[in-house]
């Protein structure tokens, strides 16, 4: 196998992890605001999900050679300024673009790029890249992947939620209680794939 | 006249009537996931309570500065500086607690509850009573988060703080839940957490 398809293949390995096995919402808890409070529709729902996919993406791929530029620089330790200021910056961008050419896209998903500059996931993704030591393409694979991961939870949490209308919960645990209830049993159904990749 | 001794609104408001969490469910993911011994969740809270006590403080300080069109971007510039300052200081320090937060320090800049408390309150507010605040709103999410770490680490591990407790640490009184040291249990524990403290407050308010 030549190094290059072996880069593909380690890259889409690291997407099916970052879906499955190492979902970023509900094993390392990022993305926990939107998903308890934009969760109540399934139309909604993947609107912001299909916006999270996009961005995470994108400033995964876009922070990696911003983190290199510093690794040459010796500054490392402003990486966070750094990711947070990338973020904002290609989430107006996006937002300008998206509003200028295609303003039937910007009504279904523009409303949702603002929330996405203060979602932990976000930054979260950047921060596991630089740990985790990915490389370029590997890098592309887990931004999709942890998007895709996000997405998946909240709309299945979506989903369940409008069911969950015409059920009764006991007095505390209405809204908040029961979505963290709904999203533990989700996180347990999703330790079944953990024996996938080994 | 500036008192600087905290008012007692701000301290109830803080650590109840407002609490972070149970009330507005807000800033749980960068704390979450270390929830699991009791020890990492005491330097986190620690770290942000701090940081979200030094940034209100300095966002309260710059508020006659702070153009309002860019404040967001101020609030979170301010934010991480205090932030890289806790990581930096952690990495030196205490390298194997850097190393087992990982990326969790670095989240705390997108914490909801220090943006929040920032821009509902500092922006609006003298320095002090910001920083009292901000200290507390802080005090009051690490009480409910040492509180799911305590449940976590005691059904999960039979340990507190790493000390064995004389009864769940015998495996033959006490089965260990290892599912509550695993992701899953943080939301149940979360959930248990949020069920208890909203069940109490309706009591309080017929008194």
């Amino acid at each position: 196998m030549n190094s290059f398809g072996y880069e593909i293949w380690l890259a889409m390995v690291t997407c099916f992890a970052a879906v499955f096995t190492q979902n970023i919402l509900l094993t390392t808890f990022l993305g926990m605001c939107p998903f308890t409070s934009v969760s109540r529709e399934v139309k909604t729902a993947a609107g912001l999900g299909g916006a999270v996919v996009f961005v995470m993406t994108c400033t995964t791929a876009i922070n990696y050679w911003a983190y290199k530029l510093l690794i040459y620089l010796d500054l490392e330790f402003f990486r966070f300024i750094l990711f947070i200021i990338i973020i904002a910056a290609f989430v107006q961008f996006v937002e300008m673009v998206i509003d200028r050419y295609s303003p039937k896209l910007y009504q279904s998903l523009g409303i949702f790029l603002p929330l996405i500059t203060v979602n932990c996931a976000i930054l979260g993704a950047s921060l596991f890249m630089v740990i985790r030591e990915y490389h370029f393409i590997q890098t592309i694979g887990y931004g999709f992947g942890a998007g895709l991961g996000w997405m998946l939870a909240i709309l299945a949490m979506a989903g369940i939620r409008t069911r969950l209308n015409e059920s009764r919960v006991p007095e505390g645990l209405r809204g908040p209680g029961i979505t963290l209830i709904i999203a533990g049993l989700m996180a347990l159904a999703f330790i079944g794939f953990t024996g996938v990749l080994s | 006249m500036t008192q600087l001794a905290p008012d007692k609104e701000i301290v109830i408001n803080g650590l109840w009537k407002d609490n972070p969490i149970f009330r507005q469910v807000l800033g749980i993911c960068s704390t979450l996931a270390v929830t699991n011994v009791v020890l990492n969740t005491a330097v986190m809270c620690t770290s942000l309570t701090l940081v979200t006590a030094a940034s209100c403080l300095t966002v309260s300080l710059l508020r006659h500065w702070t153009p309002r069109n860019i404040r967001m971007m101020v609030q979170t510039l301010i934010i991480a500086f205090y932030v890289i300052i806790v990581d930096l200081i952690l990495k030196a320090y205490w390298p194997e607690m850097s190393n087992q937060l990982g990326p969790y320090v670095g989240l705390i800049i997108t914490n909801c509850i220090i943006m929040g408390r920032c821009e509902a309150f500092a922006g609006s507010n003298p320095p002090v009573s910001s920083f009292w605040d901000g200290l507390f709103s802080g005090l009051g999410y690490s009480l409910i988060l040492l509180g799911i770490s305590v449940m976590r680490e005691l059904l999960g591990m039979g340990t507190v703080l790493g000390f064995a407790m004389p009864y769940f640490s015998n495996p033959d009184y006490w089965d260990k839940w290892i599912i509550m040291v695993m992701p899953p249990g943080a939301f149940f524990a979360l959930a248990c957490m949020i069920w208890l403290c909203r069940s109490i407050k309706p009591k309080e308010v017929k008194k």
